[in-house]
């Protein structure tokens, strides 16, 4: 029984980075905007956020400085995208190779560096509950918030106004525009609101998960935030639920091979892509059902006053 | 169109012969030039290193770069050494390779097993250098090998793990199931088990060499399943650090790491390059140098166990005392039978002790570990 507390508790872990930045790219694809460059403004938040945890001492001071990374990594592909009306899913990938190759660069000076770290306390009173405890009460904050966003994020889009106009801008940009709304620069908060959130998750990787930075250490997990908004239908409930899935298929099979059984690593590191393609298949498949969870001008670039 | 694309052609093939003539013109008067002198006293001999990884990796590229300045603090201005770090393993080296030699180097030290191929192409046209490969196995005149019996350094933590575990579960961390790292892990558990018969080992690979989460989450896999003590074939500092954060022991792995974990940090398996490439190119200095094939050990240093916490019990510091002295006087002699594998079949039987072969093949769990090899390389 305490085995299987530990296994949830680690799998918390694991889906919390791909929550946050699932959880990011679900804004900036709700306001219409495909953002293929979670890879790079990760690795740059990692190595930035690493950098600022190292030399002030403070992880959450590292945490803003990934944000900020993030976003500002997030706003070269927002002024590209938006202003200069390049191809969304080009600049992204542009921005991914191109934060892989500077994270590589500015971060030599930070390769076996040392954080001081204390011990994660978790929550008071509650993490001596048995095994509830040690299963949920015994993470980083960071976990915490990251779900508390996804219930912000959720209020936000179907219960405030500012969420509505952020979905119509992302399901009819023309009408938005129509309508007096600025669309660029509604699309471009969110892809700078998806920057910082994606900043996070790497400075999460490198300041609590790792707790290093190293060239490389994203290792795809941008690649699977992006999936999980597909895997999810871009609902952020679903994006949650899928960050703990996929995160727990890995501890699982860490778990197993310790157990004694063998399961093949490189299929499970395949899963989250192979059940994003089922799901893509799944919903695809239905006029309606597209209609209903695809934001309608995904990935479409928008000339305003065309 | 037939025009244009002929005058594309045209300027396609000016540019290819330019840039041939470019890379012709700069490579064949270097190597040809020092030749003639090839030790003179004056100048200094050139060594050239190339690593895999970066030398701030805190592991394997950052202990041999420690060997590299052993080398110039033992010889001086009689030598010059340089690297080239981050090589990756494959086409890419042998052209750094082949650069060194045109920067004048007479001696090459190639720091990774898949530098091997390479190696042995660039050695063949450079018949006046010498080249000496880490974990390789291939010679020609010009080319030997060297390496450290690393299991050795597996076994004394193992005697340690033995030592102080309270719940007889030791953990592994593991990157590939090739014959080098399955030699670590049997001898971790036999060393374990000459302690304590009790000890299981429980084994996670997680087909990487150095990522850090991955290497985080596979030791938290282990502690989570009971594991106390673990040690890990894989390069970075995160087992050391999980280790720390449960509260429980691990080992530092090719450098000393004990300043990762304070109290985690039962002591680290180090490589010690310095005197093999002191040795080395000592023999290229006195011309003496010979195509061999060096393993070295515990017993010639190779393979240091160092910096043992202090909160060691004396009993169990004792017990390694007593291994280390015997691998002082047996080197080589982890694998000396009787041994079991896992499934109760005998390997070795009493008294033999396993050789070149054996360790070099070696594809399975000594008895103590748990579960099975994965299938394939």
């Amino acid at each position: 029984m305490n085995e299987i507390a530990l296994l949830v508790a680690a799998t918390l872990a694991a889906g919390t980075p791909l929550a946050l930045a699932g959880l990011g790219l679900l804004v900036n694809e709700r306001a219409g905007v495909v953002n293929l460059g979670a890879e790079g403004m990760m690795a740059i938040a990692a190595v930035t956020g690493f950098a600022a945890a190292y030399l002030t001492g403070s992880d959450w001071l590292g945490f803003a400085a990934g944000a900020a990374a993030g976003a500002a990594a997030a706003s070269i592909f927002g002024w590209l995208a938006l202003w200069l009306y390049t191809n969304q899913y080009a600049t992204g990938l542009a921005l991914s190779l191109f934060g892989a190759g500077f994270s590589a660069f500015v971060g030599t000076g930070y390769v076996g560096k040392n954080l001081e770290r204390t011990t994660i306390s978790g929550i008071p009173g509650l993490r001596d509950l048995p095994l509830l405890g040690p299963a949920l009460f015994r993470q980083h904050a960071m976990v915490y918030l990251s779900i508390a966003l996804m219930a912000a994020i959720a209020w936000f889009f179907y219960r405030t106004r500012a969420g509505l106009v952020l979905r119509s801008v992302g399901e009819a940009p023309d009408s938005a525009h129509a309508l007096g709304y600025p669309v660029r620069r509604i699309r471009m908060a969110a892809v700078l609101a998806g920057g910082a959130l994606c900043g996070v998750s790497g400075a999460y990787l490198s300041i609590i998960y790792a707790p290093m930075w190293v060239e490389g250490m994203i290792a795809g997990r941008g690649w699977i935030a992006l999936a999980l908004t597909v895997f999810a239908t871009w609902r952020p409930a679903r994006v949650l639920l899928g960050a703990y899935l996929f995160g727990g298929v890995t501890m699982l099979q860490l778990h197993l091979q310790g157990m004694g059984v063998q399961v093949p690593l490189q299929f499970m590191s395949m899963l989250p892509y192979l059940s994003t393609v089922v799901v893509l298949v799944v919903i695809s498949r239905d006029p309606l059902w597209i209609r209903l969870n695809m934001p309608a001008s995904l990935g479409k670039t928008f000339h305003p006053g065309s | 169109m037939q025009g244009r694309s002929w005058i594309q052609n045209l300027t396609l093939a000016v540019v290819v012969a330019f840039g041939l003539a470019a890379c012709a013109k700069s490579e064949p008067p270097k190597p040809a030039a020092p030749a003639p002198a090839p030790v003179a006293k004056a100048e200094p001999l050139k060594v050239g290193f190339i690593y895999v990884g970066p030398v701030g990796d805190a592991g394997w590229t950052y202990a041999h770069d420690l060997g590299r300045k052993a080398v110039e603090a033992k010889y001086g201005d009689k030598v010059k050494t340089s690297f080239v770090e981050k090589v990756a393993e494959g086409p890419d080296a042998e052209r750094v390779i082949r650069d060194l030699v045109a920067q004048g180097n007479k001696v090459i030290f190639a720091t990774s097993f898949g530098f091997g191929d390479s190696m042995e192409k660039v050695a063949k046209d450079h018949p006046e250098v010498y080249f000496e490969h880490a974990t390789g196995f291939k010679t020609a005149p010009n080319l030997r090998n060297y390496e450290g019996r690393f299991y050795e350094d597996a076994y004394l933590a193992g005697v340690l793990a033995g030592a102080v575990t309270k719940s007889n579960i030791i953990g592994f961390v593991g990157s590939f199931p090739i014959p080098e790292v399955l030699r670590n892990i049997n001898a971790f558990t036999l060393g374990a088990r000459s302690v304590n018969p009790k000890v299981k080992t429980k084994v996670v690979w997680i087909s990487a060499w150095f990522d850090p989460s991955k290497e985080t989450e596979a030791a938290q896999s282990l502690i989570n399943q009971g594991a106390d003590v673990l040690l890990q074939n894989t390069d970075s500092t995160a087992v050391l650090q999980t280790a720390e954060k449960n509260g429980k022991f691990a080992f530092g792995w090719d450098s000393d790491m004990s300043a990762f974990a304070p109290k985690a940090h039962l002591a680290s398996c180090a490589l010690n390059w310095g005197p093999y490439y002191v040795k080395a190119v000592g023999d290229v200095l006195d011309k003496t140098w010979k195509v061999e094939n060096t393993k070295w050990g515990v017993k010639e240093g190779l393979t240091e166990f160092v910096k043992v916490n202090d909160s060691v019990p004396p009993a169990a510091k004792a017990k390694l005392d007593e291994a280390k002295a015997f691998l002082v006087a047996n080197p080589g002699a982890v694998y000396r039978g009787p041994i079991k594998d896992n499934t109760g079949k005998e390997v070795l039987a009493a008294g033999v002790v396993g050789d070149d072969k054996f360790k070099g093949e070696m594809n399975f769990y000594v008895e103590g570990v748990e579960g099975k090899v994965p299938a394939g390389k």
